[in-house]
This record gives structure tokens, sequence and C-alpha cells, in this order.
């Protein structure tokens, strides 16, 4: 404990001491947080999604409302609630059904879906299409008013916790063992899971003050919306954290090149940019990407952090975003533990 | 006399490349005992599997006649070839650090004092120049009072007076009763320093016993050495004694007196005459047909 408590202590010195991380970490990562986050609440994306709402999946018997306009992407829903959630977090623009009576929701705080609802009306009206369109009912959604900036900020400081903690930790000790610091401090009786631990629970402490204060400063900025507990969300976050670093420490078991350190690192990282769900959903991407993206933890914290930020959600809603995230953690330190060399 | 450290037929393989090969030795209790040999010779590799740092592919490593176990690391005390220390901890948090590793540790304050490290305590140990860093690796290896210490090549790279500043370091600590285990390819260094040694050559022992008695083993001459452009015509009535080197020549003698009649006899011009005893390089030269440094 004296030689984690020690370990800890001089890594967190040397966090500090680095000018250029604590710039990086504290003025930059905020900064760029911010643009993103006001660059996405300006909504200029160009494809539209409608959904439609169907009985099951093989009753297939219906004409695309908005006939061949191949900017609007159509996909099905069974499940109304389901499809009603997406429309008030952004993720569909418009939700119609053509079953009795024909109805459409759209979220009134959406750009495009007013956009659509208008396009849908005008081609009622001018009745060009056959066979003749459904004497559409607007619905709203109920519940709070989301914008897609809501739904996009958990997303954005789950990115940011995951490059900080893939880099700050993993990228450290692959230089450690590239110069000799490992080996020296193999040369004591500290022994690695007493150093692995000293270096992770450094980068944790330094990454969740990174990510209070940049969830304060976009709170402060954009006043994005938080439903439900502050307390759920940081043991969300401290989880997440856990199974960064940890996937970071796995990689750096036995790299000792800086330049393959970063190959790696980014051919972890890219996959979670992509497929986490972090500034779109995946409904409309194939089953087997779905599938995968179930194995990259970042897409269970997004998810679990969504859920409390948007919904209000409880620690049983996100229990099993949880699980899934304590059951990775664990396998990664284990495998870091069992893999792990002081030098090449 | 009884061994604190028993090495007995260790042999390392990387790959097709045999790097040490069945060597076996014995370091005696306080004794400063040295690994001489050109680079590549298998010294850091030796001195790393003693350490418990590299795995040897066979033989075995006795310490206090007992296979080493966890209790080893707590009183051993080891100085790298090259080691970086920590990007932003000064000198004196450095020590603070490693001493946090151990059971035991000497007072910091007399560690300082011991190695001088006082000039450079608040400095970050990655701007100190090359002599400041071996003495804080040193007082770093020195934190836990160890019983053995070893040292890799510790002033290589050092110029000659933080060389000679190291050396009487060791020679203090040597005196406390410390056993040392160092590994050298300056032959000055080993003369100086090492009550014992073996001297090593492409991962084989090729002469061990302590630096004096080697060399009256090996040697019954003395060496008269000229500059080369001193001599115009050939030396042939001196023999096969005659060594011709790249600082110029050597003239193996037991009789200094007899041999210096003998040039002075060939009229040489004798104003870069130096008589000197044999050293470990020509120890090493005799036995292997090279020099240590090369």
């Amino acid at each position: 404990m004296r030689r984690i408590l020690a370990l800890w202590m001089a890594r967190n010195r040397e966090y500090y001491r680095d000018k250029g991380s604590l710039f990086w970490s504290f003025i930059a990562t905020p900064f760029i947080v911010i643009v993103l986050a006001v660059a996405f609440s300006s909504e200029n994306e160009e494809i539209f999604r409608a959904g439609l709402l169907i009985d099951s999946a093989s009753d297939r018997a219906y004409t695309h409302p908005f006939g061949e306009e191949t900017a609007i992407g159509l996909v099905e829903y069974t499940d109304r609630q389901e499809a009603l959630r997406r429309v008030q977090f952004h993720q569909l623009d418009i939700l119609l059904t053509t079953q009795q009576p024909p109805r459409y929701w759209i979220n009134t705080e959406s750009a495009k879906g007013r956009l659509l609802e208008k396009l849908l009306l005008a081609r009622q009206q001018t009745g060009t299409t056959l066979p003749p369109q459904p004497d559409w009912q607007k619905q709203e959604v109920s519940g709070k008013k989301i914008r897609y900036i809501d739904w996009a900020i958990p997303g954005i400081l789950a990115m940011n916790m995951m490059f900080s903690g893939l880099w700050g930790i993993g990228y450290v000790i692959v230089r450690y063992r590239k110069n000799g610091v490992l080996k020296r401090l193999q040369a004591t009786p500290l022994r690695a899971w007493e150093f692995l631990i000293s270096q992770g629970l450094s980068r944790l402490g330094i990454m969740l003050a990174v990510t209070v204060i940049v969830f304060l400063i976009c709170h402060l900025f954009i006043g994005f919306m938080m439903a439900g507990s502050y307390l759920l969300l940081l043991l969300i976050a401290i989880i997440g954290n856990l199974s960064i670093i940890s996937i970071s420490l796995l990689m750096a078991t036995r790299t000792a090149s800086e330049e393959l350190a970063n190959g790696l690192l980014n051919l972890i990282s890219f996959p979670m940019l992509l497929l986490s769900e972090l500034w779109f959903s995946l409904d409309d991407a194939p089953n087997w990407l779905q599938q995968l993206s179930q194995l990259l933890p970042l897409t269970h914290l997004v998810s679990a952090a969504r859920e409390v930020m948007l919904e209000g959600a409880g620690i049983v809603q996100v229990a099993p975003q949880l699980l899934a995230l304590v059951a990775m953690t664990a396998v990664f330190i284990t495998l870091a533990g069992m893999l792990f060399r002081w030098h090449d | 006399m009884t061994a604190i450290l028993e090495v007995r037929n260790l042999s390392k393989s990387f790959r097709s490349l045999k790097a040490v090969d069945d060597i076996s030795f014995a370091i005696p209790k306080g004794a400063c005992f040295g690994l001489l040999g050109p680079n590549g010779a298998g010294k850091t590799t030796t001195i790393e599997m003693v350490e418990g740092i590299t795995k040897p592919s066979s033989g075995e490593i006795y310490y206090r006649g007992k296979p080493r176990d966890s209790s080893f690391l707590e009183e051993t005390g080891i100085q790298f070839q090259s080691t970086s220390l920590m990007d932003y901890l000064r000198t004196r948090e450095v020590l603070a650090l490693f001493a946090r590793f151990y059971a035991n540790s000497t007072p910091i304050e007399a560690l300082i004092e011991l190695c001088q490290l006082e000039d450079f305590l608040d400095t970050y140990a990655t701007r100190l120049s090359g002599g400041q860093r071996q003495r804080l690796l040193l007082a770093v290896a020195l934190i836990n009072d160890p019983e053995i210490l070893f040292l890799d090549e510790p002033t290589t790279g050092l110029d000659p007076q933080s060389r000679r500043h190291f050396w009487s370091l060791i020679r203090t600590i040597k005196a406390r009763g410390k056993t040392v285990l160092l590994t050298t390819h300056y032959m000055e260094e080993a003369e100086l320093l090492c009550d014992q040694l073996i001297i090593m050559d492409k991962g084989n022992i090729i002469a061990e016993g302590s630096p004096q008695s080697l060399l009256r083993q090996h040697f019954k001459d003395s060496y008269i050495c000229l500059n080369r452009e001193d001599l115009d015509d050939d030396l042939a009535s001196l023999g096969s004694r005659v060594e011709v080197r790249e600082d110029g020549i050597a003239i193996a003698t037991s009789n200094v007196e007899k041999t210096l009649a003998e040039l002075v006899a060939l009229n040489i011009n004798l104003r870069s005459l130096r008589v000197r005893n044999p050293s470990l390089d020509d120890l090493f030269l005799k036995l292997t047909g090279h020099h240590l440094r090369e």
C-alpha cells in the first residue's frame, strides 16, 4: 500500500509538472469539446431520417411516404415506445404509421422534424403520388423537449475520456519501458500489480477531475439537459474510465515502441469513435455492426450516461451497462496483470 | 572466505547466439568482484541474470547458499548501464520514492552526503549531467543499504574527472564492507577497484583471479615502449620480443637494464622511451589476440 501510494503521488506530480499535458487536458480539451458541441447544436447534417411503424417485420406492404427521395432514409420499427424515444432524442426526425388512423410524430424542437412535416403535408395537398396520401394526423412527442446537443454531449464527454485514458496511461508506460524506468523499478521489491494499480488510480483521478471540469464548463456555456442523478453519473464515469484505462494497460503490457503503441491505440480508438454511438445511432447499420459495437466499452458508457442524463434513469435501468463495463474491466485488468513485462 | 553469491553453469542464448556459455564463479563476501571484457563479451547478460532481471537459459544462482527468493531484491542494490528516471521528478523526490519501495531504507540525508548530491537536489532527474545522474543512480542503488551492489559499467561515458570521483565513491562503499559486483571494459577501473575478477570474451571466462596474481601468472616481463617514428632500422637483433602496436612498439623484457643497454648500443633515438608493467589490456591481448576496447 505504501508503495502504491508513493508511486501514485509521484505520477500525479509528474502529471501536473508536465505543462504540455496540463494545457491539453484543462484548456485545449474543454475548448475542443465546446467547439464540437456548438457545431453540432446547429444541426447541419444533410441526411434526414424517417421512421415507419409497422406491425411486424414481415409487413412490408407500404409505399415510401416520401416517394423516391433518397435524402430521406427510412427505418422500420415495430416497437412504438422505442421509436418514439428515438424521435425524442433526435435520432429520428419523424415517425410515421400507416396503421389506422395514419399519424406522424415529430419533436417540435427539431428543425429537421418540422421540415419533414412540411414536406409530408405538401405532398398530401398536391396529391402527386399514387395511391393517394393518407390523411396524416399530427402527434407531438410527449415529455421534455430534447435538443440534439443534449443527445450528443454524453458522447462528446466520453470521447474525451477515451482519448485521455488511452493515451494518458498506456503511452507513458510504453515510454518508461523503452527508456528503462520500468527496468529500474523491476530491480526493487515493487510488484507489477502495485505498479499498474498506482498508474491506473493516478490516471483515474486526473480523468475524473478533467471530466468534471469539462462537464461544468459545457453546462455553463451550453446548458445541456441533466435529468438524472449526478452521483450515478459519477459512478458511470468512474467505471467507464476504469474500463478504458484497463484497455490501455493491456495494450501497454509488452509494447516497447512508441510508434507501435500509437498504432495500437488508434486501432482501439477508431472503432469506438465510429461505432459507440458517439455522434449518430447505429439503428440502420447492419446487424453485425451493432453486435460488434456491444463489445466496445465506450458503447456501454455512452448509453448509460445518456439514459441518466436524458431520461433520469436510476441504477437499475443502467445496471446492464454497468455490469458489462465491470466485466470488461475485470477481463482486461486480469490479462494485463498476466501479460505484463517490465522490459522487452 | 564464504561466498555471498555463487553462479554455477550459467548459460544464456538469444536465438542462435550464445551470449553466455556455461560460466561458474563465486563472489566472496565483502569483495569487489569484477567482470572485465570488451563490449559484447556477455558481461551485461551475466550481471542481469544474477540480478534477476534476465532469466537464464540454464544454470543456478545461489545467494547466501540458497536459491534467490523475495528477500534478494530487498538486500541488493542495482545500477544499470543505461536507465532514465521519471521525467518530472527532482533528485530528492526520486530518492524519497525509491526509499518507499523497501522495508528498510538508509536515511536519505546520509546518501545525499555520501554521493554528493547536495548541488542538484531540486533539479529534475532528466536534466542532470552524466556524472550527476550516475551518482543519483548509485544513491538509488544504495537506498536499501544493500548487502551486495551490482554496477554495470557505471563509468562508461563519463569524463575522466567524474570517473575518478565515482571510483573514490566505490572505494568508500567497499570500505563499509559491502560486496560489489562490477562490470567494466576499462582495465584501469578493474585494476584499481577489483579484488578479484574474471575476464570474459565471447560468453566464456578466459582468466580468473586477482589483478596482481593474473598479471604475475601470465607475465614475467616488463615493457619498454618506443614511438614508431623514432625507429628507422629494423629491430631484428631484439628478436621476437618486439610487439608492434598502434601507438608504437613494445619490447618485452625480464631484464630492463640489459635491454636498455642493447638499445643504446643500437644507437636508437630514445626520447620517447617508457618502461611500464604489463596491464590487464596486455593480458587480454595475450589471451585473445585483440584489445579490450575494439
